[in-house]
């Protein structure tokens, strides 16, 4: 660890959101992607309005795992194939905490913006209006265990050929406690009960996420750059 | 030094004082990039030994290690490799010396890939660092810009700092260079 | 205790010792699964409520517990091999993933087969089966990044932080799952305090999970052995010790 490290850390979490805010297109692209899969649930189960309330929280839940999926693939892709993790690694600057910069920014771009618009794909699943803050509180937590998760998948999947259904196979059994956590909740809300307890319980798997991820994710990265 | 339980080299006992200029040749699949990347650090599965290197190196492998959505200056003034805020002066004079001054504010990814490269290698002039590694810094580099990097890895030395780099060309080094053949060290 | 550790990190010691344990392990084993399973298939008295359909418990309980154990023992070599670099640690949790996995997959087959007449489905999802599932996904996770690698030295270190964190994450899930779904039977064996299961049942069972660690040990060390075989083909010492 260098003595500036954290200072060059915090400059690459901005350059990265600069970086994504540049490319506002992928963050539509993943909304739309959201918008498209929710489309599909009544489409394949069929319109009634109960039915689709009911599962509403289960779905939204599905959805946001798997648009998580999907886009950690890319997180450390780029930087693996034009060498700039390699100049990282061997900068003398913590790999891990270099990840997390990364890995957090993705967050807000991706976790973050998904909270943003989760009312109106609420709304469209017809969930109990009553549920909704308690979704975006969930969403909040459970975005970023999730790009926290990714984060390791992708960590450990990076130098592999075709590591994007690798990462799907690593991660999801480890989201299972998230997607647990958050339908509870979300359910919990739409009948009326109190949601804190699963609320809190997902703020302490991200808690223990925070702690851990960076070394996993360091330990992962380095993995990768040994091929 | 093993691969995937191949053994691949053997028996390297190598002292790099500063000053000195290093080669590593070889055929090719002898475990030139390996080596290169076992010192610098990047590899450490299957090093048996130890190996001493400075605080801070510079190291090149195959990828220029830019980003081609920036521009050269932001590339450069945001390296990892070098300090925090490298004063914007300085990447102009590094990019002046490798002959890119005018591409300053253009993203990356609309250079040449020999272009690219020399993006890459401008960090040669930023760097404070003593020991550089360079994995084949001679690729895609047309006459010109290999005279300049002989003539900056020569002063480099002369400066006290020392390079190992691999590569297929002869270059121009004289008596000054150090081989290392990699054949002689192949584990059997 | 150091000693004992840098023994085993020993390739031809290893070889050796698993050589020999094999050849006593493996009749004691056989004895162990006999008995426990012509006592629980055919002996043990018929359940109360069940009737004699509960008698898979005596292979779906033991397998499901040594599948769970078996993770646990994958990331510890796992942890062995990163921490302190030992090759033996890698062979170790290589030769554990694949006989986990199938372990975990046993214990879901059985479960079924004693879902069906207990439940009248082939497949409940209630907690204990969810997390069985979710176990065999963990393993199988691991297998695959295992194979996803050239480099088998750097894929066991890549599967060593797998399992490390599946580790941490397994109480959670576990938890997480119990909370979703309680459908399926407590807990019937306490080992402080009184068991639910009757002594004439929870004998045999005790002796088939004996078993099937046994059967664990076995299939572990003959799956080290060959790997051994496979990474050393020219060892001198392997030569020796094979004739």
């Amino acid at each position: 660890m260098r003595p500036d490290s954290l200072g060059f850390c915090r400059q690459l979490f901005v350059r990265h959101l600069r970086c994504g805010v540049r490319r506002v297109e992928e963050v539509f692209n993943s909304l739309v992607f959201f918008l498209m899969v929710v489309t599909l649930f009544p489409l394949g189960i069929g319109p009634d309005s109960n039915t689709l309330r009911e599962l509403s929280p289960g779905i939204f839940w599905v959805v946001a795992l798997l648009s998580a999926l999907s886009v950690s693939g890319r997180l450390f892709s780029a930087d693996f194939e034009d060498g700039s993790l390699e100049q990282l690694a061997v900068s003398g600057h913590p790999l891990g905490l270099c990840a997390m910069a990364e890995v957090l920014a993705h967050w807000v771009l991706s976790g973050l913006t998904l909270v943003v618009a989760a009312p109106v794909f609420a709304l469209m699943l017809n969930m109990v209006p009553a549920a909704i803050p308690t979704l975006m509180l969930s969403l909040v937590l459970g975005t970023l265990c999730l790009s926290l998760l990714g984060g390791i998948g992708a960590a450990l999947t990076v130098g592999v050929r075709r590591g994007a259904l690798l990462l799907s196979l690593v991660m999801i059994p480890l989201t299972v406690p998230v997607l647990i956590f958050g339908t509870s909740a979300v359910g919990e809300a739409a009948i009326g009960y109190d949601p804190s307890r699963w609320i809190a319980l997902m703020g302490a798997f991200a808690a223990m996420g925070l702690l851990l991820a960076p070394l996993a994710i360091g330990a992962g990265l380095r993995i990768s750059l040994e091929q | 030094m093993t691969r995937g339980y191949r053994a691949l080299l053997a028996g390297i006992d190598l002292d790099i004082k500063p000053g000195e200029l290093w080669q590593l040749t070889g055929p090719n699949g002898s475990g030139k990039t390996s080596l290169l990347r076992a010192i610098a650090g990047l590899i450490r599965v299957g090093v048996s030994g130890t190996i001493d290197r400075p605080e801070t190196l510079l190291f090149q492998g195959h990828a220029p290690g830019i980003k081609g959505l920036l521009t050269p200056l932001e590339n450069l003034q945001s390296h990892p490799g070098g300090l925090i805020e490298v004063e914007s002066d300085r990447v102009r004079e590094a990019l002046a010396a490798v002959g890119l001054l005018r591409f300053l504010d253009t993203p990356v990814m609309r250079l040449s890939a020999g272009q690219q490269r020399r993006v890459g290698l401008a960090r040669l002039w930023l760097s404070r660092s003593s020991l550089w590694l360079l994995d084949e810094p001679f690729t895609a580099i047309d006459r010109q810009g290999t005279t300049l990097l002989e003539d900056k890895l020569r002063s480099h030395c002369e400066r006290g700092g020392a390079v190992v780099f691999t590569s297929h060309q002869d270059g121009k080094f004289g008596a000054n260079l150090n081989q290392l053949e990699l054949a002689d060290y192949a584990a059997r | 205790m150091w000693k004992i550790i840098h023994k085993f990190g020993s390739p031809p010691w290893f070889f050796r010792f698993a050589t020999k344990a094999v050849q006593w392990l493996l009749p004691l084993m056989l004895i162990a699964l006999a008995v426990g399973c012509v006592w629980g298939l055919l002996y043990a008295p018929p359940d109360f409520r069940q009737g004699n359909s509960y008698r898979i418990i005596f292979i779906h309980v033991p397998a499901a517990v040594v599948a769970l154990a078996g993770y646990y023992v994958m990331a510890f070599a796992g942890l062995v091999s990163l921490v302190w670099k030992i090759k033996m640690a890698d062979v170790a949790m290589r030769a554990v993933a694949p006989v986990g996995a199938a372990l975990t997959f046993v214990a879901l087959v059985t479960g079924a087969i004693w879902g069906k007449p207990t439940w009248g489905a082939w497949w409940v999802w209630d907690a204990r089966i969810t997390s069985m599932l979710i176990l065999l996904f963990l393993y199988v996770g691991v297998v695959a990044l295992f194979e996803a690698y050239e480099n088998p030295e750097v894929a066991a270190k890549a599967c060593a932080v797998l399992s490390l964190v599946g580790t941490v994450n397994i109480p959670i899930i576990y938890k997480s799952v119990d909370w979703w779904y309680s459908l399926h039977q407590p807990a019937s064996i306490k080992f402080t305090g009184e068991s639910a299961i009757d002594a004439s049942m929870l004998y045999p069972l005790l002796v088939n999970i004996g078993a099937f660690y046994l059967l664990f040990a076995v299939v572990v060390m003959m799956n080290m052995r060959a790997t051994l075989l496979e990474t050393h083909t020219n060892a001198a010492w392997l030569r020796e010790a094979v004739d």
